[in-house]
C-alpha cells in the first residue's frame, strides 16, 4: 500500500489539518474537507473563541501543535464571511 | 467502523515486517507497556492515506537506523479498538490521532509525532524526525530486541 494516497477529485488541502483564522477573531483547527458556497467544512475541530476563552490564540495553537487537537465539534462549516485566512497547523519546513 | 481484515492485513504486515510487534488486546498492551522500563516506541497504525503514503514508509526507513528504541510496538486505530484505547492511556496527555508515533523512556513520553505532523510530508522527512528522536533518547539504551 505504500506510496498510494487516495483522495481523487478533492482539493489539495483535503484531509490536512489547517488553522482558519476568522474575521470575527474566532479560530478553528481541524481537518479540511472542502470549500463550497456555504463555507469551509472542517472535521474534528478545536475552536478558539476570544469571547469565551482567556488563553491567547497563539499560545492555544502552540499547545495544539504539541499535544494534539482536543475536538470541540465533529464537523464545522465556517461561513465564507469568516474565513480570513487558512494555514497549515504544522508549517512545512 | 472497522474494515475487513483482508484489506488491513497488508497494512499490518508493512509495520510488523520491520520488527515491530503488534498488540491486539488490552492484555497484550499492558504486558508490553506496563513495565514502563527502557525506551519504547508505539506506532498507531491507520487505514488513512497519510499512513500509507507517509507514516508506514517513514517508520520502515527509520528502523533501518542502528539506534532504535529497545521495544517496538504497534496498535491499529479503528481496527483493534480496545487495544488502541489502552495504548493511548499510556500517553494520555496527548490527544488521540492516527497515524501517530509515541516514544517513551521509562514510562514517560519524550517524543510524539501527531497526524498533523505527518500529513503531506514525504517519508524521508518523517524518518529524519524519528531518527533524530532515536538518537536523542535511545542512544544509550541499545538497539531494539526481537519482541
Amino acid at each position: 500500500m505504500s506510496g498510494h494516497v487516495f483522495h481523487p477529485g478533492h482539493e489539495e488541502l483535503h484531509g490536512v489539518t489547517v488553522v482558519v483564522r476568522g474575521a470575527s477573531g474566532r479560530c478553528w483547527v481541524g481537518r479540511y474537507h472542502e470549500r463550497t458556497a456555504r463555507g469551509i467544512l472542517l472535521h474534528d475541530v478545536a475552536i478558539h473563541d476570544p469571547a469565551t476563552v482567556s488563553v491567547d490564540r497563539e499560545a492555544w495553537l502552540e499547545r495544539l501543535r504539541k499535544f494534539g487537537i482536543k475536538v470541540d465539534a465533529k464537523h464545522v462549516v465556517i461561513p465564507e464571511s469568516e474565513s480570513a485566512r487558512i494555514d497549515l497547523l504544522q508549517p512545512q519546513s | 467502523m472497522t474494515y475487513h481484515e483482508m484489506m488491513v492485513k497488508p497494512m499490518r504486515d508493512e509495520v510488523t515486517r520491520s520488527g515491530v510487534k503488534e498488540l491486539r488486546s488490552v492484555a497484550e498492551v499492558d504486558g508490553a507497556l506496563g513495565p514502563g522500563e527502557g525506551t519504547v516506541m508505539v506506532f498507531v497504525n491507520s487505514v488513512c492515506g497519510c499512513a500509507a503514503g507517509g507514516a508506514r514508509p517513514a517508520l520502515a526507513l527509520a528502523l533501518q537506523h542502528p539506534v532504535r528504541p529497545q521495544h517496538l510496538y504497534t496498535v491499529f486505530a479503528g481496527q483493534d479498538l480496545d487495544a488502541t484505547a489502552r495504548a493511548r492511556s499510556y500517553f494520555a496527555d496527548y490527544q488521540p490521532s492516527s497515524p501517530s508515533v509515541a516514544l517513551l523512556r521509562d514510562g514517560e513520553v519524550v517524543h510524539f509525532v501527531h497526524r498533523h505532523e505527518i500529513e503531506g510530508r514525504p517519508p524521508a522527512m518523517l524518518a529524519a524526525n524519528l531518527i533524530a528522536a532515536f538518537e536523542k533518547y535511545c542512544a544509550s539504551e541499545g538497539v531494539a530486541k526481537s519482541e
